[in-house]
């Protein structure tokens, strides 16, 4: 993976300087707080509802044991004891001093990490596929254009305030694990007449007004694409709404301009963009590609696992996936337990996980978007170990991509904006559907739930979709069916009329049903939804 | 009633005014009347609170009870980790909150 060099290494640290500073002025009243909030946003600190809240990046899920550690250090020594690891595949701390903020910012400088653009108007963490450099259907490696494009990104001033937030997604093979045409920029990296380049989607998104992004370029090549990128967000930036909030995403834009005349102006930008020299040269190219070389796979690890272990067999047909490499598979690490709260890991936990990447992983791991941990890169042959390891810190749950791998946002027990608790619904649902075989029978059924209409828990893209609203001062859920993040990308829609806390369980249940007795041979929720529209679901719910 | 609640400037702690000075208990949270903004102002000036803002809330015989869930949450902390709300002996410390 990538390692800084010493331009990376001084600006990180000249920021934890110069935020050390700004605490200190705010600490001593010589700048108020509205002089302060953008500066600390800048920082990824958020004031939320019980203390200040730290985002800190996790640049496209990817890091070491080393920097994992140093996550459960933060947790142990200024939170208390956990983390949450997010649907932008970052973490964040909900018990955070102002006072102690600059202390954490040197201490994950230390280890290359930092909190830079997780808020504020500019462009995001990049966020990828999880399988990177693993998966068996992948055409190139998405990290090395991630951490092209977070180079680029970096302090660009060009796109520090632009009309608002921008995420960018990159993914190498044809499933989509990383929701890539919900982001605002999805760049599907593919080989055409043996040349490597893009498809460029742009406009795509959640929140109030969610939108799959349209192709706008069915190929870039890879010499052009960064900047083709520019081009993209130049034309954002100069036309995209300032004078309304919530009409100021590039989706609205596209949306207003139409998808045609959007594409025109890009490619007029885009032709001026190219002379001025933007795309790196290939000796930077190639110096960022060797940090994602494979690692030195072993060529006759053994393709054989013993399953004699039942429960242990059920995880493993559960949560590992095909790894390119034969001998190897990936590792899902579930942060889904029966009755917990998603996303989240105790510092103990995150110990363990880095301890198994060391051993196991090439020192490896990886925050998925759905809020679980992998191992990227496991000798089969090693998988059992694992397992009885993460059994025994509670992180072996069985159940990746079924119902109870719930997405959840933090919601109102922990957010200043959510309207309703996102966690306990999830808790509940998660232990109405505890039996393993019940679960394994519902087959894949990604549910996924928000606390608001900002939807961090993507329920616009959950096969099962729950949105916490505010029904005259009480929380209300509303049902949402048929949604995707995959390749497959689809929105969800409303079932009807919303349901209080236990009455959102018993709806997940009825359409569950509903499911189950119109399903067709190997049909998974989603298809049956698909194959039979919403008037069954709805018949059922309402009657 | 009305109450003023903001958080502490350096820890991000929830505060509740009491009239005087400002607890992290709610059970000691005073009515400010028509008086919050002004006091807000003036607090948030001195630094001692950040964030300051008047809500609705309902006299009870065990002190104010905020009238949105959310000033509740605020109040005692997360429903889903009672371990670490200002009440984490009391199990059925929630169920004020809901």
């Amino acid at each position: 993976m990538y390692k800084y060099d010493q331009y990376d290494q001084q600006i990180v640290d000249a920021r934890v300087e110069e935020f050390r500073d700004q605490v200190r002025r705010r600490l001593a009243g010589q700048i108020t707080e509205d002089q302060f909030k953008p500066l600390r946003l800048m920082n990824g600190l958020y004031l939320q509802l019980h203390a200040y809240m730290l985002r800190v990046a996790i640049p496209y899920g990817t890091l070491d044991s080393r920097q994992m550690r140093m996550l459960a250090t933060i947790a142990r020594k200024y939170d208390r004891g956990y983390g949450h690891f997010t649907t932008r595949q970052n973490i964040q701390y909900n018990w955070i001093k102002l006072s102690d903020a600059p202390d954490i910012l040197a201490d994950l400088a230390t280890v290359e990490m930092h909190a830079i653009q997780t808020s504020g108007n500019c462009i995001r963490n990049i966020s990828s596929d999880q399988y990177a450099g693993a998966a068996a259907d992948e055409v190139a490696d998405p990290r090395i254009w991630a951490e092209l494009l977070r180079q680029w990104s970096t302090f660009h001033p060009e796109f520090s305030y632009l009309p608002r937030k921008f995420k960018i997604a990159v993914i190498g093979a044809e499933e989509d694990r990383a929701a890539m045409r919900l982001h605002d920029i999805g760049i599907q990296l593919l080989e055409r007449d043996g040349v490597l380049g893009g498809r460029i989607y742009v406009g795509g998104g959640m929140g109030r007004t969610p939108m799959i992004a349209p192709e706008i370029k069915d190929f870039v090549t890879a010499d052009d694409l960064l900047s083709y990128v520019e081009a993209c967000l130049r034309v954002y930036n100069r036309y995209g709404r300032r004078d309304n909030i919530y009409k100021a995403r590039i989706k609205i834009l596209i949306h207003e301009l139409g998808a045609d005349e959007y594409r025109r102006q890009v490619e007029e930008e885009f032709a001026h963009v190219k002379s001025l020299g933007l795309d790196p040269p290939k000796a930077e190219f190639d110096r960022i590609t060797a940090f994602f070389a494979p690692p030195a796979f072993s060529t006759d690890a053994p393709e054989t696992i013993d399953r004699r272990d039942p429960d242990f067999a059920v995880w493993v047909d559960q949560n590992t996936a095909a790894h390119k490499q034969p001998g190897y598979a990936i590792v899902t690490i579930s942060l889904k337990p029966t009755g917990g709260i998603p996303g989240d890991a105790t510092a103990e936990q995150i110990d363990l996980m880095a301890d198994l990447a060391e051993r196991y992983s090439f020192d490896e791991l990886r925050v998925t978007h759905a809020q679980n941990i992998v191992l990227p890169h496991v000798r089969k042959a090693d998988l059992y170990a694992i397992w009885q390891a993460l059994d025994g810190a509670g992180l072996a749950p069985a159940n990746l991509d079924l119902i109870s791998d719930i997405i959840a946002c933090p919601g109102l027990d922990y957010c200043s904006l959510a309207n309703a608790r996102s966690i306990p619904v999830a808790q509940k649902i998660a232990t109405r559907f505890a039996d393993q075989n019940r679960q394994r029978d519902l087959g894949e059924l990604k549910l996924k739930i928000s606390g608001c209409i900002n939807a961090c828990g993507h329920h616009h893209a959950g096969h099962i979709g729950i949105l916490g609203v505010d029904k005259k001062g009480t929380e209300n859920y509303q049902l949402l069916l048929g949604g995707s993040g995959a390749e497959d990308t689809s929105l969800a829609k409303i079932t009807g009329p919303g349901f209080d806390e236990d009455g959102i369980v018993d709806a997940v249940e009825t359409v569950t049903n509903v499911y189950l007795a119109k399903r067709a041979e190997g049909e998974r929720f989603l298809d049956t939804y698909r194959r039979v529209g919403m008037e069954p679901f709805k018949e059922a719910l309402y009657g | 009633m009305k109450l003023l609640t903001g958080n502490d400037l350096p820890t991000g702690d929830v505060l509740w005014w009491t009239g005087s000075s400002w607890s992290r208990h709610v059970e000691d949270a005073a009515d400010v009347g028509d008086q919050g903004e002004s006091i807000a102002r003036a607090e948030e000036g001195a630094r001692r609170v950040n964030g300051a803002y008047v809500i609705d809330a309902t006299a009870t015989p065990e002190g104010p009870r905020p009238a949105h869930i959310k000033d509740r949450v605020r109040a005692l902390g997360p429903t889903v980790r009672p371990d670490l709300t200002l009440k984490p002996a009391d199990p059925a410390a929630g169920s004020w909150v809901i």
